[in-house]
């Protein structure tokens, strides 16, 4: 199948996977990160204008493509790093196999349930009015991605994007009840990076999910949400090159 | 012209609509009062049962987690009906098979409807409204494909009797499929599915099944009945007959145009109190992303609001007959003749505040007055001719009613 894949900068690869808003590459902390790393950004299936494959179910399916392009790329020791959904989608991968990579950067990541059934862990995006969305996602509502500036067709990608969004994530809703019972087998070092008052999943939903990693670390990021990578790229870029060249 | 009788069974004593974000999915049911309920449940039940007595058929639906339907379970009304009524046929419009786990248990429920009233279901299936997302937590991508697996699962259900067979779809899994009952009517209660484009109709064609639209009006009738009337043609070789077509609309009859106008003043509660907050309207996966778009953006500036919802612009429009009886008939005509016609109306005689004895002083005007004469259009019915009068009339949006009303001569 056809599978685009940005790629961008020169040097030690990172493996780029994103979050539900769609890819990250044209933010200024891509640039940054792309003076000294290669970042390798397959679009996931569906967003960006790509069509979803026909036996496309849920985020098991991105992850098996993912498998399969590691392999293709032939990676070794690149760096894994996923936002959000995306996120979610690295965990997974590392779960699974690490052989390939030399550490793991986890960016605001959904993907467990740490509380009882009756606790909404994770912010229920699709159910949530527009404004009040904004206010969980964004530390400066003035970044969130607003519809009344859009051209028809990027209008039309948004709500593509929401479509694959949803296929990814719906149910159980953008976590797998398994995860927690695997991610005892992920073995290279690990960060988690989140921004402070991200209101999609929190800080302390962070903290479990790092609980939940052997050795992983967390860096908190002031004065950004959901999106660190985008609210402060400078803090952002700083944490992983830190973390990078440890 | 069959007309099937039709009251959403709303919960219309809501508070100021500014105090809430949306009447669907997230409106707290502290605002439903049990007792008030009650009343109003064995109101719409004397309805129905009323309709049956005047000779109309019934149709029912469901919805979920709103006030402006509370039969959340209408398989159980129905059975209700099906001791309480005599001669109507049941009609379940319909069973929301798409956003329901287990088609074997909606297979189950109708075979025992179906036997309990000897034979008086006709059994829909639906997509459901894009609100019906979020309270069934069912992701609506492909939801076609969903609705036609579901479909053929049940109809094997119904129709094999030779022990258990197995199922394992896409979507849906059942290994042994043996349902008792089965169905009354042989080999299967009829089958409705609501269309809401072109290619869906058609889908609902190849299955010889009947096609039911929701108040599209002038704008969208044409597409939709087009729609299925080629898809039958090509998937059977012969023309749809008429009984396979039926539209849904809001009909009050009055005595007089200011009793009718003062009913469907009422009515249009249903169109009125459908406050329904964007992020229920839109989920993702519903719409095709074009469609997705548009909601997002709104209404473009000059764009004709298609839910205005002023009882003179939803006339125009086809969504509402209101009037004298003599009017609520050229009504109905011309926009059956405009359609290229359909053998059955679904009457939304009942909503919001309208009561008992004004629901039934127009039901009853409807069937002395009006049914004759639609019975007598439909039986009159020759392709032909129909053919003639359609191809002489352009494409519309509206109609000017106060026209038609003075053209007519009887």
């Amino acid at each position: 199948m056809d599978l685009s894949v940005v790629r961008k900068g020169s040097g030690p690869q990172i493996l780029v996977l994103h979050g539900g808003d769609g890819p990250v590459d044209r933010f200024p902390f891509a640039d940054r990160l792309a003076e000294k790393f290669e970042i390798i950004q397959p679009v996931h299936p569906g967003f960006a204008g790509t069509p979803i494959p026909e036996h496309f179910d849920n985020l098991q399916d991105l992850i098996f493509l993912y498998l399969d392009l590691i392999d293709h790329l032939n990676l070794s020791d690149a760096i894994l790093m996923g936002f959000s959904m995306g996120g979610w989608a690295a965990a997974e991968i590392a779960a699974i196999n690490t052989q390939r990579f030399s550490k793991l950067v986890l960016v605001d990541s959904v993907g467990i349930k740490v509380g009882g059934p009756f606790d909404r862990d994770i912010a229920d995006v699709f159910a949530t009015a527009a404004a009040e969305l904004t206010a969980l996602s964004w530390h400066d509502p003035s970044k969130a991605p607003d519809p009344n500036s859009m051209t028809d067709e990027e209008l039309q990608t948004f709500a593509s994007d929401r479509i694959a969004h949803g296929l990814y994530t719906w149910e159980p809703y953008m976590h797998n009840p398994k995860l927690p019972y695997r991610l005892h087998r992920i073995d290279i070092p690990t960060l988690l990076i989140w921004g402070a008052g991200d209101g999609i999943v929190t800080p302390t939903y962070g903290e479990a999910f790092r609980d939940m990693i052997p050795g992983a670390k967390m860096v908190v990021i002031p004065d950004a949400a959901h999106s660190p990578h985008v609210e402060q790229p400078e803090a952002f870029a700083k944490a992983f090159l830190e973390f990078a060249s440890k | 012209m069959k007309t099937w009788f039709f009251t959403e069974d709303a919960y219309p004593n809501l508070p100021d609509d500014d105090t809430y974000e949306s009447v669907r999915v997230n409106l707290p049911n502290k605002h439903f009062d049990p007792v008030l309920g009650a009343e109003l449940y064995n109101m719409y039940l004397d309805i129905w049962c009323a309709a049956d007595e005047m000779g109309l058929e019934i149709m029912l639906n469901e919805h979920h987690q709103t006030a402006t339907c509370v039969l959340p379970a209408a398989p159980i009304t129905l059975g209700v009906l099906a001791r309480e009524t005599k001669k109507a046929r049941l009609l379940i419009l319909g069973n929301p098979i798409v956003n329901r786990k287990q088609p074997i248990r909606v297979a189950e429920e109708m075979a025992y409807i179906d036997v309990l009233s000897r034979g008086r279901l006709d059994c829909g299936f639906v997509r459901g409204v894009p609100y019906e997302i979020a309270p069934a937590n069912a992701y609506p991508y492909r939801g076609s494909e969903k609705l036609w697996e579901a479909h053929d699962l049940i109809m094997k259900a119904w129709t094999h009797h030779d022990g258990p067979f197995n199922f394992e779809g896409r979507w849906f899994h059942a290994r042994q499929v043996n349902i008792w009952p089965r169905p009354y009517q042989q080999p299967h209660p009829p089958v409705w599915v609501t269309m809401g484009s072109a290619g869906s109709a058609a889908q609902v064609a190849q299955r010889k099944h009947i096609g039911a639209v929701f108040l599209a009006g002038y704008p969208g009738i044409r597409r939709l009945f087009d729609g299925y009337r080629e898809g039958f043609l090509q998937a059977h070789g012969e023309e749809a007959p008429l009984d396979r077509l039926a539209y849904a609309a809001i009909v009050c009859v009055g005595e007089n145009e200011k009793e009718a106008e003062n009913g469907t003043e009422k009515l249009l509660w249903y169109i009125r109190s459908n406050k329904v907050a964007p992020q229920f309207n839109n989920p993702p996966g519903y719409h095709p992303p074009a469609v997705s778009a548009n909601i997002i953006r709104g209404p473009r500036p000059g764009e004709p609001d298609r839910r205005d919802p002023r009882l003179e612009t939803q006339k125009a429009r086809g969504n509402v007959f209101s009037g004298t009886p003599d009017q609520v008939f050229q009504q109905i005509k011309n926009f059956w003749e405009y359609s290229g016609g359909f053998g059955h109306l679904l009457m939304m005689g009942q909503a919001g505040f309208m009561t008992y004895d004004e629901t039934l002083k127009s039901m009853k005007l409807f069937t002395e007055e009006v049914y004759p004469r639609l019975k007598e259009l439909t039986a009159s019915y020759d392709a032909g001719v129909m053919k003639e009068i359609r191809s002489s009339r352009p494409d519309v949006e509206s109609v000017d009613t106060g026209l038609l009303a003075s053209e007519f001569v009887r």
